[in-house]
């Protein structure tokens, strides 16, 4: 039967990204790889902060893509996941003595087992029951964090100092270029995995899900399972993220996880191009420095400012950068026969 | 028990605030299948200028009156300028657009009428409500007039052809347009009639929690709460909603220890998407059959 | 005879794919004509096309008026009625609401009101569970429920997509003699889209078969009905 003649039948939520467009093409990948790898070396270490606050959001903001452009789950809570790794890299360190390197797996297997029995409950719900659900979530976590009955560990509303490292070997380099580059390694490490997960008999599944979780289910695919699968990578990774932001920030506190935090990180998903795992860099950027950029227009109007920028961009590129990298492809090609 | 009575009285009274918040919620998703982050923003957008109506020596009920036009138009234009050219665009995109309108309406009225908390006036006056301690007149008014908008809405949906254009649109927008109807153009009513509909909730509740620009977040998220354990397709589950969530909110607030103000919303809201585990398409919601 | 329907060059696409490569007929006021062909021949994209539903290029006049740019809901308050594939009932809205919704465009309450009381009697199945959610009639009483709905407009031309789907042949045919009945009394132009050739074939009087977007024959329904390519393809023997 031709798709020309099938009934029309709900479409999905969340519209699917081609497995092929999934990633950058080879030019383009080695392109970014290089200017990631040099640029720090040219510029000053409070940039390369931001550099590293723009690696750690794009993770964030990837572990989104997954959830959300890979299995069609819509989460607002990323914010607690991230406020777990975070607490606990900053635990481990500070009440542990533990190496800031060894928190981070165990910040991804802890998030990873948080998002995993979050899903469960999460599979009766989909679409704004789910949003509901997950911005319950991450309106609680700052308010747990700041119990008085957790103080001991977490230091309530006050939060906890981390100490930043030095680089290792003595190398060097300054803290903040050391972290830049650790960081680096690890996002290139979780991205690689990522695009292999979304590849791999997982990502179908997911993807599956995402586009008719009634046909899914009755191709056989378990969509309990896979449900939950993508919750729990997506908050496991959100929760490396988390711990990276703790050592990099050098604090943790609960006021910095709120819900305000989910909501960047969805924007940052939109505009990046959902389910278009490079575009989350883009998105990163994005709520990293327009909001600066809008202050820096108005100081008092500068939610108005944002919030126009915001629209200005999804009038032109509705789809995100995704939408922008189709149409620069285009380009090429059209440059290419000519 | 008499707490017990006073409590679940209490909630009675805030959850009517959440009704009305409620209803507008319910409006705008019949309308777009949607929610609307911005709804709270503009409810209070409106109140602040009902209040500078007031200001300018515009009697109450006049002010009243002419701020249900200006919301409704406004509701329009917004829909008209802002979402139609994104009626094309994927729902997520859409979400975006939103949150977009929540900061640039929230900037904007900080702007002009600063963060600083005023006074807003009640029509009902605030002695205890038929010498009880409990109800003020105010909020036994606030409950009438939010009754009264759900007789109205409950009439315009049942009996009126706009209402019945508007419930075919929003429910198959296709089949709707081959019978003739601009489902274009009922989308941009919805958004009017939900915008007139949020003013009126939030000049009720101005009085009770205080006219600043930050005033609506925790009342929409109530709202919204209320519309989805309602069911969000029915206008009158979305004020028995609201009464219920008003009521746990309170019962919460008093009877679990070591939650203070802060924890009461998530708690509130844990509670409720229990209900919806349960029964997911809301307590009085139509259960959707989804075909593959 | 004028042609009402007059389609010329038509294309139309989904995206990048082309599902119609120029189509040319003509519908004559006061025929029933049906549209035959297989699976993804183009027959609904036809219907949709006529109704602006789907990206076309191309010429439609109806009445002598070009249809091109009119949105879906303006081509309609024209006096095209579409009953679409699937049948398009508003399954959370009581059958008498449904019929309502046929008429909404309509601004002469008295005829309304008579017009339902006429579509109860031709589908007197419909007058028992006028109160019922439209969602729990059978296939054929939602069919009869569409075709209703569509008259209810007063329509000078009707498109139906399918009308047998799913139906059990002793229902298909009291609709088709119903659909008889409308085009002989009622004057109403009928375009069925059909896959039961059979039955369309009886109940027509002008035939189009239609294969992978071009129309390959056009003629009188019995000739059609006679012809040997369409009796091994369509008719099985």
């Amino acid at each position: 039967m031709s798709a020309v003649e099938e009934v029309v039948t709900e479409a999905p939520a969340v519209e699917a990204v081609p497995k092929r467009a999934m990633t950058l093409g080879n030019g383009t990948s080695l392109v970014m790889l290089a200017l990631f790898l040099v640029v720090p070396l040219l510029v000053k270490n409070f940039i390369i902060f931001q550099l590293t606050m723009l690696l750690i959001y794009g993770l964030a903001v990837l572990a989104l893509n997954i959830l959300t452009g890979g299995s069609g789950q819509f989460s607002l809570g990323q914010s607690a996941f991230y406020a777990v790794g975070a607490y606990t890299s900053a635990i481990l360190m500070e009440h542990a003595g533990m190496n800031y390197a060894l928190t981070l797996p165990i910040a991804g297997v802890i998030c990873f087992g948080f998002g995993f029995l979050f899903g469960q409950p999460a599979l009766r719900l989909s679409g704004v029951y789910l949003a509901l659900a997950t911005f319950a979530l991450a309106t609680a976590m700052p308010q747990l964090l700041k119990l008085g009955y957790f103080e001991h560990w977490t230091g309530g509303v006050q939060g906890l100092v981390v100490t930043k490292p030095d680089a290792p070997f003595d190398l060097p380099m300054s803290q903040d270029m050391w972290l830049y580059y650790f960081t680096l390694a690890v996002t290139i490490a979780i991205y690689i995995f990522s695009v292999n997960l979304l590849r791999s008999r997982s990502g179908r599944a997911f993807m599956a899900i995402r586009d008719n979780e009634i046909a899914a289910s009755a191709m056989g695919i378990d969509v309990a399972l896979y449900k939950t699968l993508a919750f729990g990578v997506s908050a496991g990774i959100t929760g490396v993220a988390g711990g990276l932001g703790a050592i990099a920030v050098q604090f943790v506190a609960p006021d910095s996880y709120t819900i305000a935090l989910a909501i960047s990180l969805f924007l940052g998903m939109v505009v990046g191009g959902v389910g278009w795992l490079p575009g989350s860099i883009v998105g990163s950027a994005f709520i990293i420095f327009v909001p600066n950029i809008a202050e820096g227009i108005s100081k008092g109007l500068s939610g108005a400012v944002f919030g126009v920028l915001l629209f200005l961009v999804i009038f032109l590129v509705p789809h995100g950068a995704r939408q922008v990298a189709i149409i620069a492809q285009h380009l090429i090609g059209k440059a290419k026969k000519n | 028990m008499e707490l017990f009575t006073n409590q679940i009285l209490a909630g009675i009274s805030t959850g009517a605030i959440y009704a009305c918040m409620a209803l507008a919620v319910v409006m705008i998703y019949q309308a777009i299948d949607h929610l609307n982050f911005a709804q709270g923003e503009m409810a209070m957008f409106s109140t602040f200028v009902s209040w500078q109506l007031m200001q300018w020596g515009v009697p109450y009920w006049g002010a009243f009156v002419l701020t249900l036009v200006f919301s409704f138009a406004g509701g329009i234009a917004i829909e008209r300028l802002l979402f139609k050219p994104l009626a094309k665009a994927p729902i997520l995109t859409n979400v975006a657009g939103f949150i977009a309108l929540y900061s640039i309406i929230n900037s904007v009225a900080g702007l002009i009428w600063d963060f600083t908390i005023k006074q807003y006036p009640t029509p009902f006056g605030s002695h205890p409500f038929l010498g009880s301690q409990l109800i003020s007149t105010h909020q036994a008014g606030m409950i009438g007039i939010t009754l009264i908008l759900l007789l109205l809405l409950f009439f315009f949906f049942r009996f009126t052809r706009m209402g019945l254009a508007m419930r075919a649109a929003a429910s198959l927008p296709e089949s709707a347009r081959l019978v003739g109807i601009n489902t274009s153009w009922m989308i941009a009513l919805g958004w009017g009639m939900a915008a007139a509909i949020g003013s009126i909730a939030g000049m009720m509740i101005a009085p009770v929690v205080f006219l600043e620009p930050n005033m609506m977040l925790g009342v929409l998220i109530y709202g919204f709460a209320a519309a989805v354990l309602g069911g969000l397709t029915s206008p009158f589950g979305a004020v028995v909603g609201g009464f219920l969530v008003g009521i746990f909110e309170n019962l919460v607030g008093t009877y679990i220890p070591g939650v203070g103000n802060e924890l009461k919303l998530p708690i509130a809201l844990a509670l409720i998407i229990t209900v919806l585990v349960v029964k997911p398409a809301g307590l009085f919601g139509r259960p959707i059959v989804k075909r593959v | 005879m004028t042609a009402m329907l007059n389609i010329k060059d038509l294309r139309a696409f989904y995206g990048q794919v082309q599902a119609l490569h120029g189509l040319n007929f003509d519908l004559n006021e006061g025929s029933l004509t049906t549209l035959l062909g297989a699976n993804g021949a183009g027959k609904t994209t036809t219907l949709r096309a006529i109704c602006n539903m789907v990206r076309t290029t191309g010429a439609i006049e109806f009445e002598g008026a070009p249809l091109a740019g009119r949105s879906t809901e303006n081509i309609v308050r024209l006096g095209i009625a579409h009953v679409p594939q699937g049948r398009g009932t508003f399954t959370t809205m009581t059958v008498e609401e449904n019929l309502q919704l046929g008429a909404i465009t309509r601004k002469d309450k008295a005829g309304v009101i008579s017009d339902i009381e006429r579509m109860y009697d031709h589908f007197p199945v419909l007058k028992q569970r006028y109160t019922q959610q439209a969602g729990t009639l059978s296939g054929g009483e939602q069919q009869m429920l569409a075709v209703a709905r569509a008259l209810m407009l007063r329509p000078r031309l009707m498109l139906l997509d399918e009308p047998s789907f799913g139906l059990a042949p002793l229902i298909v045919r009291d609709l088709f003699k119903i659909l008889g009945k409308i085009n002989r009394e009622d004057k109403v132009t009928i375009l069925v889209v059909e896959q039961n050739a059979q039955l369309a074939l009886e109940l027509a009087d002008q035939a189009y078969v239609i294969e992978t977007g071009r129309i390959v024959m056009a003629g009188n329904a019995k000739d059609i009905a006679n012809n040997e390519d369409v009796r091994k393809s369509y008719l099985g023997y």
